[in-house]
């Protein structure tokens, strides 16, 4: 069963936790510039948003990659860069629509999210659960149900 | 490690940024932040000199905690001597500037001198300069920071700086980081403006990697992280109500000190109350709170955005103001509504608003109006001396009307920004200034809370909550319950609270986290992070060493054991209503103790064996 990563921009409160684990995780260290889930925040209107790659099955920066860095892990579903097939020619961040691959001036490689091989540390670190790693099949599980809730309004035993 | 070891020493004066290692032997005495820059200020300045003088220094300084993974480690604190005490200041805020400096690899700012004309600092990494602010100044700091961000065309960078405020000399005038955190007390952003420092810009891309143990720092942190979700304090009533959940409690047990502290209990209190903030307004439909937020790194997330009715009379046709900012906590709601008598979330939150956007401390101010509006009953402020605006207890409208004055240091909101006790003296009824050492006590009456008394009367930077908060203890029964109406074992309490704060002051985390924590969940952290011993018993020490170090500065300065005290109102005049009816506060009972406690002479200055065991 393949997962995914679920963001519920309701539940953030901004605090950037997900982006230091993420960055901790991949680079070793506390530095939210080096973290591949970023949060934004609106101001003016309250609103906070994670956000990173959804790891698209027909992924746009795989297809444009012309050294193939970009594949698939068979275990997590994810994109994955091979650091040592990449030539940092960032067509993939120009191919992707959603700007969740990105260069790293520090290695002259991109980087994007990899799921941590299957064990997100965003999704351990986020406080409120804006960020949980889910069956890739039922992300909108939670939300049928909360709608689902609203249509059920006459218990059947009224009957 | 923890620390980034590298300091950035601007000298105003002649337009130099240099980098300097950071005294590791005061780091190990001292720990950081609150700490370690008030030994660098100690060390560097004349206690006596005049806060508004170029020979103040400045000081903006993170913790080791300050950037990292440990819940709430984003604070830095603005250390300085204070223009509204004269005492040694020092305001902690949260946001995320405290961690965007360490990001960009340093541990404090140190400024010093006076520019010639307006500047602003610009630090990325290692890169720092001062820049012209000639076209900031002048500006509020909701405008600065939009100015400096579209110059610099950086979304990412942090921005702290000062409003019209500071630059018209408001003694309480604040630093204001991320447009609506503020290291808000003592007037730190009046003295950044006498410099003619505009700004602080930083861009931090470094990251933060010098932690001693990173597999025992990211254990203790979980379980750090662990015990504040399951606290019912952290995990759900400062998320969900902020705290401003103590509203209606404070006033309950009769500490909430009412239209200049007359009374202790405010009829209008549930009005102004989180519960109130959470509630759809009948006028628009919408609540006052849009959200909660959080800090940089903090799993609390205690803070407050809201949102104004746009058809309120505060905001009629000012669309700027329409917007979702940062709302009121507990002591701004306190000092904005009961000091002053006024009942109006909305009017409130504009009046707090204002606060933000030009950096001025909304404690000070509010208890600043209370006391105006006093000396306006009472005859000897007349329509003459305010602009014509009638400043009674309870209304709205003057309350909006005087924070526009004293944002912009206009008319006699030019008078308020000295804040009460010039107020009341230059009046005539010094009597009514509810201060310690010049500054405005917040919002607990210590005749309600007696610790609170001893707090307020013996607190380093003047009359404040967060230099040792009883109530969680007097009212809360955190750690453990104490009797809020007697004054026995409240020496040693106020003492231990101080030196506990001072430690975690020191270390970059938050204060609201020993809501939850005490010092057992935070050494370990410190330890994990930092070379050398951080245990219980050294963060203690370091506390108690803080303390002193302020202690011994503000004696030096030229205060003295009679500056312990607190305003007649508390000492004489008994609570009328409440729990703590016919109660003053018991100041003469708890004061000698506490000196003793603390290894002072009866005067309240340090005796030789107490500098020798602290290493002073």
């Amino acid at each position: 069963m393949l997962r995914a990563l679920k963001l519920e921009p309701e539940k953030c409160t901004g605090c950037l936790q997900c982006e230091m684990a993420c960055s901790f995780e991949n680079e070793g260290i506390f530095n939210p510039a080096k973290s591949r889930i970023k949060v934004f925040t609106f101001h003016n209107e309250g609103r906070f948003a994670p956000y990173t790659c959804t790891q698209c099955a027909e992924a746009w920066c795989m297809q444009a990659c012309p050294v193939d860095a970009i594949v698939v892990n068979p275990q997590t579903g994810a994109k994955d860069v091979r650091a040592d097939v990449c030539v940092g020619c960032k067509v993939c961040t120009i191919a992707c629509p959603f700007g969740t691959i990105n260069y790293s001036q520090d290695t002259g490689k991109v980087i994007k999210c990899d799921l941590c091989g299957g064990d997100p540390a965003c999704a351990k670190a986020c406080p409120t659960a804006a960020i949980t790693y889910v069956d890739a099949d039922q992300t909108g599980y939670d939300r049928m149900r909360a709608w689902a809730a609203q249509t059920a309004n006459t218990s059947r035993v009224q009957h | 490690m923890g620390w980034t070891k590298k300091i950035l020493r601007v000298n105003l004066t002649d337009g130099s940024c240099k980098s300097e290692p950071l005294n590791m032997e005061w780091a190990a005495q001292y720990l950081g932040q609150r700490g370690l820059a008030t030994k660098y200020l100690v060390e560097e300045i004349d206690p006596k000199v005049d806060p508004l003088s170029p020979d103040n220094k400045l000081i903006m300084a993170t913790g080791p905690l300050t950037g990292t993974m440990a819940s709430t480690g984003g604070r830095y604190s603005v250390i300085t001597k204070g223009p509204l005490t004269g005492a040694v200041a020092c305001s902690n805020s949260g946001g995320f500037i405290g961690a965007e400096m360490k990001n960009a690899g340093w541990d404090m700012f140190i400024f010093e001198g006076k520019a010639a004309k307006p500047v602003y600092l610009h630090v990325e990494n290692d890169k720092a300069e001062l820049l012209p602010a000639d076209d900031l100044w002048g500006k509020s700091v909701w405008a600065t920071d939009e100015l400096l961000h579209q110059k610099h065309q950086d979304p990412q960078m942090r921005v702290s700086c000062v409003g019209r405020a500071a630059e018209a000399g408001c003694l309480y005038a604040a630093v204001i980081n991320d447009l609506h955190r503020a290291a808000g007390r003592s007037g730190v952003g009046t003295v950044m403006a006498a410099k003619n420092l505009k700004a602080v810009a930083v861009r931090g891309t470094l990251g933060v990697g010098n932690i001693k143990d990173p597999a025992a720092f990211m254990k203790a942190t979980a379980a750090g992280k662990k015990v504040l979700a399951e606290n019912a304090v952290t995990g759900q009533g400062l998320p969900t109500y902020g705290t401003q959940v103590l509203m209606n409690v404070i006033n309950e047990v009769g500490a909430l000190p009412s239209r200049n502290t007359r009374d202790v209990q405010f009829e209008g209190a549930s009005k102004i109350s989180a519960e109130a903030m959470a509630e759809p307004r009948k006028s628009d439909g919408k609540p006052n709170l849009t959200t909660n937020a959080a800090c940089f790194g903090c799993t609390i997330a205690c803070g407050r955005i809201s949102t104004i009715d746009k058809e309120h009379f505060t905001v009629e046709n000012k669309p700027e103001y329409w917007g979702a900012s940062g709302g009121l906590e507990y002591e701004a709601a306190w000092a904005l509504g009961a000091a002053t008598g006024v009942d109006d979330l909305d009017a409130l939150t504009y009046a707090n608003f204002i606060c933000n956007e030009d950096g001025f401390d909304p404690i000070s101010f509010g208890s600043t109006v209370g006391a105006a509006m006093e000396l306006y009953q009472i005859g000897a402020l007349t329509d003459k001396e305010t602009d014509g605006i009638a400043l009674n207890f309870g209304s709205a409208e003057a309350l909006s009307k005087v924070a526009e004055l004293t944002a912009r240091g206009e008319g006699f909101g030019k008078e308020l920004g000295l804040g009460s006790k010039r107020l009341c003296e230059k009046y005539g009824h010094p009597e009514l200034s509810m201060t310690v050492k010049g500054q405005e006590f917040p919002a607990y009456d210590p005749r309600g809370i007696q610790g609170m008394g001893l707090t307020y009367a013996t607190s380093n930077r003047g009359a404040c909550h967060l230099r040792s908060y009883t109530v969680a203890s007097e009212i809360l029964g955190i750690p453990e319950k104490t009797d809020p109406l007697v004054t026995d074992g409240k020496a040693g309490l106020v003492k231990a609270f101080q030196d506990a704060t001072a430690a975690v002051d020191s270390s970059g985390l938050c204060l609201f986290t020993t809501f939850a924590w005490t010092l057992d969940n935070i050494a370990p952290q410190v330890g994990a992070a930092c070379e050398g011993d951080w245990s219980v018993e050294k963060m203690a020490e370091v506390g108690e060493r803080v303390w002193n170090l302020e202690r011994d500065f503000n004696l030096a300065a030229g205060f003295t054991g009679k500056d312990d005290t607190l305003p007649q109102r508390l000492l004489k005049e008994a609570a009328k209503t409440g729990p703590a009816e016919g109660k003053v506060n018991g100041l003469e009972k708890m004061l000698p103790e506490y000196y003793e406690l603390r290894g002072w002479t009866s005067d309240g200055a340090l005796t030789a064996e107490t500098r020798q065991r602290l290493g002073l």
